[in-house]
């Protein structure tokens, strides 16, 4: 059984311009002891998915069906209580730009501490010496607990926040965007430290962030989200070295390589819809190179296409020859320049 | 090819502002922002400027621009020292560098329409005759960067565009005086990830259609690579590695450059790794040491370091490197 299942889990968010429906029907799993990638851009529900599965949601959004089971108990339906249980005891959370939500007024070790004697229940004596070690684990000198967040450096910011999550010994830590503010050596070696402490106390790993390469360094499954739903999963070698998707195809190609020549870069046209009022169809097919006709009023559902691979597309069947098409393809839309328009219509979509 | 522009020993300083840290300290102390960066760059030539933040590359930028004033060093733009230039003088320089900054959001008046935000340039400038010709104009502009059909563009407001439109309406901007060298510090860091190949490419065919000169700031060697055939690497005010792009990257020489090269995450998966590793700890501007301003932080650090301070000298294949590891005996007569 896996550790975590979440099994169709929608969320609204309530605006003036009437509700947003942010997370549409995710189904997805993290298997004990592997880390699993959630990416897509901004907008696109993986922080609200995030943040629903241990219900610390904005205020004005609510989380409208589904269920998440840890453990093979639904978080969903504890109460408050008991659901304090779960935050922090066997879910640790990195939340997005973690390092800035330190208290600058108070040592960082003793926010450590106190986070452990208030939800572990553990004495000062007990804390204190497990912060000492904490530091230790995370790869920082235990004599900077004694000190003030403006003294630590962004990298080592985040440390104690990755020190902090796992303080009561969580079987899962969520991450959100852990490196993206980081300076590219600190963040090899943040994600090196994240990556040894998984390894290290076999723990399980949702990481949520933009950089598909970040996932590639540090993940053993990855979950491509789109509009609220996830469109492909896989282990990240598979998706990566062959993407199903069209989506996943077109974000390949839209990034420069380091290493490769500098043959020109795909961009994926158009953007991504609004939620307000999601379309009826595949919600990608307005951008996508491979839409047919029954894309636009038949929403895919996530499938499985082999292998343990899940992919939501009509076409996932004919993957290895859309695949090859891919750059030619999406090029191809780049240069109709539909997209510019707000909104725009269906550019050369339909065959 | 003549060099456009040409930067010697380009230097500012930052008094530090006398609080409590200057009375705890006692002396007087500057921060050096940027200390001594020199370099040439010819007219059509792309140079990528990276480094990690709070190396200089974006106080070097603003230098460029002329948005801050110099202190030390010389700027020479087209044969002419523009480290000085005021008043009207300097009006008539800025016409000649545009730029394209970091944050699209924050680049365009939030009350002015995109009409409006793109006919004051042409103003300031006093570029075109009458208010029609000038329209014209931005309507031109607004085609190139592929914002059409052009009228319905012209009454928006910034917020009812996606980042990527505002990041083209601010090229165009950028565009509309006609400039011979063009600045983006890093223009796509704030986009979305499916929108960014989009507009690299648009700035990539534009520049290279006018024969636009330009400078690319960002942290991305990935994106350096694909926009520049320059590549400066900056490490506390002072660039250690220059070269063609491809054998920067490639073959890094300076150290610091390595560990920089080898922390890149690949989006391959399969592609193996050997990271270089190097402290975290980067040290302040404030505090620079008297040899090389890497020193403390260098896996191969020798005595030498820690007492001179390498000069940026010409190593092989067109590459210059400040660094010791490469003493001038052994390298290619120049």
């Amino acid at each position: 059984m896996p550790l975590l299942e979440i099994e169709n889990l929608t969320v609204q968010y309530h605006t003036l311009h009437g509700a947003v429906q942010a997370v549409r029907g995710v189904t997805l799993s993290i298997e004990r002891g592997r880390a699993l990638g959630l990416v897509g851009e901004s907008g696109c529900g993986k922080t609200t998915l995030a943040r629903a599965l241990i219900n610390v949601l904005a205020r004005n959004a609510a989380i409208t069906g589904g269920a998440v089971r840890f453990d093979g108990v639904d978080l969903l339906q504890l109460s408050g209580g008991a659901l304090n249980d779960y935050r922090w005891r066997r879910i640790g959370l990195v939340p997005q730009a973690a390092m800035d939500s330190l208290d600058p007024v108070y040592r960082v070790g003793d926010q450590l501490v106190e986070t452990m004697r208030l939800r572990g229940g553990l004495t000062p004596a007990q804390a204190r010496e497990r912060a000492a070690r904490l530091f230790a684990l995370v790869g920082l000198e235990p004599t900077r607990l004694r000190l003030y967040p403006h003294e630590l450096s962004g990298g080592m910011k985040q440390r104690v926040v990755i020190a902090m999550a796992l303080a009561l010994q969580p079987k899962l830590v969520i991450a959100d965007e852990p490196v993206t503010a980081l300076d590219v050596i600190v963040q090899h070696q943040v994600l090196r430290t994240m990556r040894e402490l998984q390894e290290t106390l076999s723990l399980s790993l949702l990481l949520i962030t933009h950089d598909i390469s970040v996932v590639a360094d540090l993940c053993d499954d990855v979950a491509v989200m789109y509009a609220g739903r996830i469109v492909e999963t896989g282990s990240v070698r598979e998706v990566f070295a062959a993407p199903q998707h069209p989506y996943t195809m077109g974000l390949r190609n839209a990034f420069p390589s380091l290493r490769a020549s500098s043959a020109r870069l795909v961009p994926i046209e158009g953007y991504p819809p609004d939620l307000a009022s999601p379309p009826n169809g595949c919600a990608f097919a307005p951008r996508c190179p491979f839409a047919v006709q029954r894309c636009w009023g038949d929403d895919p559902v996530l499938m499985p296409t082999g292998g343990g691979r899940l992919a939501a597309c009509h076409r996932a069947m004919e993957a290895d020859v859309l695949r090859i098409q891919a750059p030619q393809a999406f090029a191809r839309l780049e240069a109709t320049g539909s997209q510019a328009v707000e909104g725009g219509a269906p550019g050369g979509g339909i065959p | 090819m003549s060099q456009l522009l040409e930067v010697t020993d380009l230097r500012k300083e930052y008094p530090l502002q006398s609080g409590m840290l200057s009375a705890v300290m006692g002396a007087r102390r500057v921060v050096h922002a940027v200390n001594g960066v020199s370099f040439a760059l010819e007219e059509g030539g792309s140079l990528g400027l990276a480094g990690e933040s709070g190396c200089g590359k974006t106080t070097t930028a603003k230098l460029i621009l002329r948005l801050l004033r110099p202190s030390g060093g010389s700027i020479r733009f087209a044969g002419r020292d523009v480290a000085g230039l005021e008043g009207l003088d300097l009006l008539a320089y800025r016409r000649q560098v545009q730029f394209v900054f970091q944050n699209p959001y924050e680049a365009l008046n939030p009350r002015f329409t995109i009409l409006r935000s793109l006919l004051e340039p042409l103003i300031i400038h006093d570029i075109g005759r009458s208010l029609t010709e000038r329209v014209e104009r931005v309507a031109m502009a607004l085609d190139r960067v592929h914002l059409t059909p052009v009228e319905t563009f012209f009454p928006k407001y910034p917020h009812q565009l996606s980042g990527g439109q505002l990041q083209r309406v601010v090229i165009a901007r950028a565009l509309l005086v006609d400039p011979l060298l063009l600045v983006a510090d890093e223009p796509v860091s704030m986009l979305d990830v499916s929108i960014r190949a989009g507009v690299l490419n648009l700035m990539r065919d534009l520049s290279r259609e006018r024969k636009l000169t330009t400078i690319y700031i960002s942290h991305d060697l990935a994106l350096i690579r694909y926009m520049c055939s320059v590549a400066a690497v900056m490490y506390l005010g002072t660039i250690c590695e220059i070269g063609p792009t491809a054998e920067v990257i490639e073959h890094p020489r300076h150290p610091y450059t390595q560990a920089l090269v080898s922390a890149v995450p690949d989006p391959d998966p399969a592609q193996p790794r050997r990271p270089v590793e190097i402290a975290d700890t980067v040290p302040t501007p404030f505090q620079l040491p008297v040899g090389c301003p890497f020193a403390d932080r260098c896996p191969q650090v020798m005595e030498v370091c820690r007492r001179v301070r390498p000069a940026l000298l010409p190593e092989a294949a067109g590459v210059h490197v400040a660094c010791h590891l490469y003493p001038a005996g052994t390298r290619e007569a120049h």
